[in-house]
């Protein structure tokens, strides 16, 4: 089995957002990338599929130069080759495509992306690739076994979960559940050393259509200021009378 | 050409988030001086979606599409939407909706812009605002392709009335045995409790509530308001709660009206998920909590003495104003 690991480049989720240029773009001073975190879980998924059943694991990212340190640290955690597209990922649409792309040669079974990249929030990614590619596609997944070319996947609703089952080739959404928090790989001195000397390829985009464009950004208005009560004879109060929400 | 809106149901009737959808496509035709129809699947009371501006409703009526199904779904979708000449397809945010929405987008080759949280500000350019960096920022997005697809963010427009009478059109649309090759073998759901998506008020717990044998009051609350339970991260990775139950920046959004949060400190990931709720509530013992400088209304307390006490109140208002 050929597992292709799409890997987003995020901004850490404890950073602070702020903009620049008049607001029309995301400032990257001072903000640590790192792998997205749904992608992270795919990622150890993957590594799991490469142990236990033999797979070959690469991983694969269309953004600048500046990414290379996420993909890696994702070599770092085991995946044996990489990819990197060299385009700047503004919209999804584009990204799907060059991803597409990169699946079509590289002859990969299954398709591991995250449910959502955690800066834009697009969540379309694998939607659209799979798609584009004619493949399956289970989107928030919290499970997945494969046995030959069957697979069986959760994926999560908004009112529990879904058991599935459906065929390779296959693309998923991932996300937290896909393995334990505690399993999460992190890179070890031994990994580190090793990533260095493992492909890294890097290829020029294709001609695609860019669908969308953000051209200004802002922030949330300020909160105002809390109101401290000391008993809930007040809370309910304010709640019915004020928030109007009970 | 119209603008298309995709109402979804469960068990044949339609759900809260379809009538917020189809306000927020009326409110698109108004700017492009242009009418709505919906689309549904295996509903009964099709004909309602007039009174929220919709003027043509396209009823599938097909066992196949009795349970879920994307690709299904989607192609459906797509179909009515070339059959419409939609200009613009309106979505909700539901997860079966955004699993569905990408595959609507590729089909049609048209831009997606999920998170939409105003109705469109400019039409030409095709300008929209959602938000970014999970309710951190905000972006004015322009979409560049001829359909423009629009995911509205749950409870973030609203319900509005505007009453017109709705054509109800029957719509077979032609699926093939490829639009089934993902199967649903087995739903585990929760049924008969509001779910975090859908909730107008969701009561959550934290690390604060030091087990899960304590969650009975968590419940309580939850039941006298009708509410969603949610939890933080730590709690289900525990094991606490089952894992569909944390909310935040990667786990469930929550954008209800009403947002207790008891044993919580206010993480910056749990706030990035929990903050496009209206209002806020937290009680926690530690004043220097982080989540009292997120929240509207707040008590220093211990959540052993105040949920119970509070969940009496409640008990005596729910009473007097029934
Ligand atoms: C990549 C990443 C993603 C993450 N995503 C999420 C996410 O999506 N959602 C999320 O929730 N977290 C997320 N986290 C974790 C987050 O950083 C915090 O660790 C977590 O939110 C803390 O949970 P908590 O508030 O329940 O626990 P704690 O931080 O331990 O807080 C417990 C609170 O309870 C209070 N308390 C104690 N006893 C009582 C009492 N008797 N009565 C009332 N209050 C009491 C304490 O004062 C404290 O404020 C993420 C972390 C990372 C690194
Ligand atoms: N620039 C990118 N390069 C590689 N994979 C990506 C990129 N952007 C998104 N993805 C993948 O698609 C998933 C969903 O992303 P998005 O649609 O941007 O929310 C991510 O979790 C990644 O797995």
């Amino acid at each position: 089995m050929k597992i292709l690991v799409c890997i987003s480049n995020v901004p850490d989720t404890t950073s602070k957002i702020n903009f620049t240029d008049g607001d029309t773009k995301f400032d990257t001073n001072g903000v640590q990338f790192v792998i997205n975190p749904n992608d992270e879980f795919g990622l150890t998924r993957a590594m799991w599929f490469k142990e236990k059943q033999d797979a070959t694991v690469h991983v694969a990212t269309v953004g600048g130069p500046s990414t290379e340190s996420t993909i890696r640290k994702a070599l770092a955690i085991g995946a044996d080759e990489a990819i990197r597209v060299n385009a700047e990922p503004t919209d999804g649409f584009y990204v799907a495509q060059q991803l597409a792309e990169v699946v079509k040669n590289g002859d990969y079974d299954l398709i591991i992306a995250g449910r959502e990249s955690l800066d834009y929030n697009g969540g379309m990614v694998p939607g659209i690739l799979a798609t584009l590619l004619g493949m399956n596609f289970v989107n928030t997944c919290i499970s997945l076994e494969i046995d030959g070319a069957n697979a069986t996947a959760v994926r999560e609703i908004d009112s529990g979960k879904e058991k599935i089952t459906t065929s390779l080739p296959l693309v998923i959404g991932g996300q937290k559940g896909l393995v334990l928090e505690s399993d999460l790989k992190i890179p070890n001195m031994r990994g580190i050393m090793q990533a260095r000397q493992k492909k890294l390829t890097v290829i020029e985009p294709v001609d695609a259509l860019k669908a969308t464009e953000d051209t200004k950004f802002e922030k949330p208005a300020a909160k105002g200021a809390i109101k401290l009560v000391d008993n809930v004879d007040e809370l309910v109060n304010l709640l019915h009378n004020e928030a109007k929400v009970i | 050409m119209s603008i298309l809106v995709y109402t979804e149901s469960e068990n044949g009737k339609f759900k809260k988030n379809a009538f917020e959808v189809a306000s927020y496509a009326s409110a698109v035709a108004k700017q492009l001086g242009t009418t709505v129809t919906a689309v549904a699947f295996n509903t009964s009371d099709a004909s309602s979606l007039g009174d929220y501006g919709v003027s043509k409703v396209l009823n599938i009526t097909n066992d196949n599409l009795k349970t879920f199904n994307a690709k299904a779904f989607a192609n459906a979708i797509s179909e009515a939407a070339n059959k419409e000449t939609a200009k613009v397809v309106v979505l909700s945010s539901s997860a079966d909706t955004k699993f569905l929405a990408p595959i609507v987008a590729s089909t049609l080759k048209a831009g997606y812009v999920p998170n939409v949280v105003s109705a469109p500000e400019s039409t030409s350019p095709f300008v929209v605002k959602r938000t970014v960096f999970s309710n951190k920022g905000f972006a004015q997005t322009q979409i560049n392709s001829e359909v423009k697809i629009l995911g509205v963010s749950n409870n973030s427009y609203g319900i509005h009335e505007n009453s017109t009478t709705a054509a109800v059109e029957n719509f077979s649309p032609s699926l093939s045995d490829s639009d089934f090759s993902v199967k649903s073998v087995e739903i585990d759901k929760v049924v008969g409790k509001a779910t975090i998506a859908d909730a107008d008020i969701v009561v959550s717990g934290g690390r604060g509530l030091k087990g899960p044998e304590n969650w009975g009051m968590i419940e309580e609350l939850a039941d006298v308001l009708g509410a969603a339970t949610a939890c933080s991260k730590p709690v289900s990775d525990m094991g606490w709660r089952p894992h569909g139950e944390h909310v935040g920046q990667t786990g469930k959004p929550v954008a209800s009206n009403l947002y207790i949060a008891i044993g919580i400190s206010g993480a910056i990931q749990h706030l990035a998920g929990v903050s496009s709720s209206k209002v806020k509530v937290v009680i926690n013992t530690d004043p220097e909590a982080p989540f009292f400088k997120a929240a509207d209304y707040g008590i220093v307390g211990d959540a052993f003495e105040v949920v119970p006490q509070l969940i009496e109140k409640l008990k005596e208002f729910k009473a007097q104003n029934a």
